[in-house]
């Protein structure tokens, strides 16, 4: 089992969507007391259309794992241009498909942490 | 050194193979491997004689409590306690750090009270000083380390902080992530200097399985140590005792054999250590600890020392050699136990470790609950190796050239 696959690795050093928000629509921040990993999530939404509303803007900040990271950095470009509702149905089963590797049960939870912040940040909406 | 070819051979766990290949267990302060003494030990407990102790008069159940009380007996001479009835079966370090703030601190700290902890203490040596001292309103204050990852507890510090209204400072004795071994007998003698009635509590579960340790020499009231970290069962630990301070504690659990006489309108309590025993014990636990203690007084625990002082030394000077890597805590290797906390820049403790688990290198990544501590040094996490009388210097090598591994594939 390589966890560390070049695609992950890339991921890890040069994060996409790394950064914040000027004036985000919600912003929240939390952090795995098991490791200590922090990861901090903006959004700003595209309002135009309300029965529909999707993700303009995302960008992400914090500090952890390869993993973590990793995870948050593909994450944000995932769900960019997507709605509410589709992010909402995101689960374990869609993250590991798309970091592509199998965890052990300790490492799920880096790997999930960026969806927690997610999904927490849009019920703040 | 230690003869640990012969050492290796009473464990068997260290026969098992992971992917074709053996084990590299660096983890023993989170907890030891278990000899086949000790497990031989409880299994003949409950294959000869598993009843219950003290309460039958039949021969098994003699047996059992012989058994039980024997280990005691064991673990009293093995900290120089001066009787057994000091000696209190608990579950864990962390049982007895809770049994003595929830039983002595309920009926001593009150508003003008003041307690002291370190920066450097495990969670368990300190959440249950933090609530009491919560749930009381008392004060709790903290002894501070220096840049060694030392405690501060030159006499000026310690006239600072101790006063009149401290009732207990509670510390540890090695620390579980910088390894730093405190200066306990120093540290007693200064405190009862100041205040004479301020009680001194030792977490002993980081030097008790590695150091020798005579508790009257140390001078403090009460120290607490578990079975699993010292190549005994999970499930067992001691709280050990002054008499005085015991006697005047009230129970922590109430039920079996821990009374004298029970009306419907009251009741008397046994003495220690019965008193702070209550309900059926770990039986088989307190056998295998007592196994436990005969192994290592086999080795000796001079030689237990020697044997991770060289491994900690060498060690410190490998690790050093590496580019870019901090480890934490004292520099010399006298001045620590055999645990060793440090970070790879550019490598996250968790990759590390994940990585070195590919050749079966078993180490703790994260803040090994001590986040106070890690927060002290400014670090979100850490990686650590600890070692114990089963490992090898090759072992150290192995992990150099994990770690090695791990910076290649970082490209750091």
């Amino acid at each position: 089992m390589n966890l560390y696959k070049d695609r992950i690795l890339d991921h890890y050093r040069k994060p996409r969507n790394f950064g914040r928000i000027v004036k985000p629509d919600a912003s929240y921040e939390q952090e795995n007391s098991f490791c200590g990993d922090r990861i901090g999530m903006e959004i700003k939404l595209l309002t135009h259309n309300p029965k529909l509303i999707t993700l303009g803007e995302i960008k992400f900040w914090g500090e952890g794992c390869a993993i973590s990271q990793a995870s948050a950095s593909m994450l944000t470009e995932k769900v960019k241009g997507k709605s509410l509702g589709e992010i909402k149905k995101l689960g374990k089963e869609d993250i590991l498909s798309m970091l592509g590797i199998e965890l052990s049960p300790a490492r799920l939870k880096c790997a999930l942490l960026p969806l927690e912040v997610l999904q927490k940040l849009i019920t703040l909406l | 050194m230690l003869d640990t070819q012969k050492i290796r051979s009473d464990f068997p766990i260290l026969k098992r193979k992971i992917n074709g290949k053996l084990l590299i267990y660096l983890d023993s302060t989170a907890s030891s491997l278990k000899p086949q003494l000790v497990l031989s030990a409880m299994d003949e407990y409950y294959t000869k004689f598993g009843v219950n102790i003290f309460r039958g008069l039949y021969k098994l159940s003699q047996e059992a409590t012989e058994a039980y009380e024997e280990a005691r007996q064991k673990v009293a001479s093995f900290i120089g306690s001066q009787t057994p009835k000091e000696v209190i079966f608990v579950r864990n370090t962390t049982e007895a750090v809770n049994l003595v703030a929830t039983a002595w601190g309920m009926a001593n700290i009150d508003k003008q009270s003041e307690i002291i902890c370190t920066v450097m203490e495990h969670h368990s040596n300190f959440l249950p000083w933090q609530q009491l001292a919560k749930n009381k309103g008392a004060r709790i204050k903290y002894l501070d380390i220096d840049q060694d990852g030392k405690l501060k507890t030159q006499n000026s510090k310690l006239n600072g902080i101790v006063t009149r209204k401290t009732k207990l400072i509670a510390l540890t004795h090695v620390s579980n992530v910088l390894g730093t071994i405190n200066p306990i007998r120093e540290i007693s003698q200064a405190v009862k200097k100041i205040n004479p009635d301020c009680l001194v509590f030792v977490d002993a579960a980081q030097s008790v399985p590695h150091l020798p340790i005579d508790v009257c020499d140390l001078g403090c009231d009460f120290l607490a140590f578990s079975g699993h970290k010292m190549l005994g069962p999970v499930g067992i630990g001691v709280l050990w005792g002054k008499k005085k301070p015991l006697d005047e504690m009230p129970p922590y659990q109430y039920g079996g054999e821990m009374i004298k006489d029970v009306f419907l309108e009251q009741t008397t309590f046994a003495e220690s250590p019965a008193k702070f025993e209550a309900g059926t014990p770990n039986i088989a636990g307190a056998i295998g600890l007592g196994a436990a203690v005969s192994y290592l007084q086999k080795v000796g625990m001079e030689n237990v020392r020697k044997h991770e002082l060289l491994l900690t030394d060498y060690a410190l000077k490998q690790l050093g050699k590496i580019a870019n890597l901090t480890v934490y805590g004292p520099k010399k290797a006298e001045e620590r136990g055999g645990v060793i906390a440090f970070n790879v820049s550019g490598i996250h403790p968790h990759d590390l470790a994940q990585i070195l688990d590919e050749d079966n290198l078993c180490l703790r990544s994260g803040q090994h609950c001590a986040m106070p501590l890690h927060q002290r040094l400014g670090i979100s996490a850490s990686c650590r190796v600890s070692f114990y009388v089963y490992n090898t210097g090759e072992e150290i090598d192995k992990l150099i050239k994990g770690i090695k591994k791990a910076q290649k594939i970082f490209k750091v």
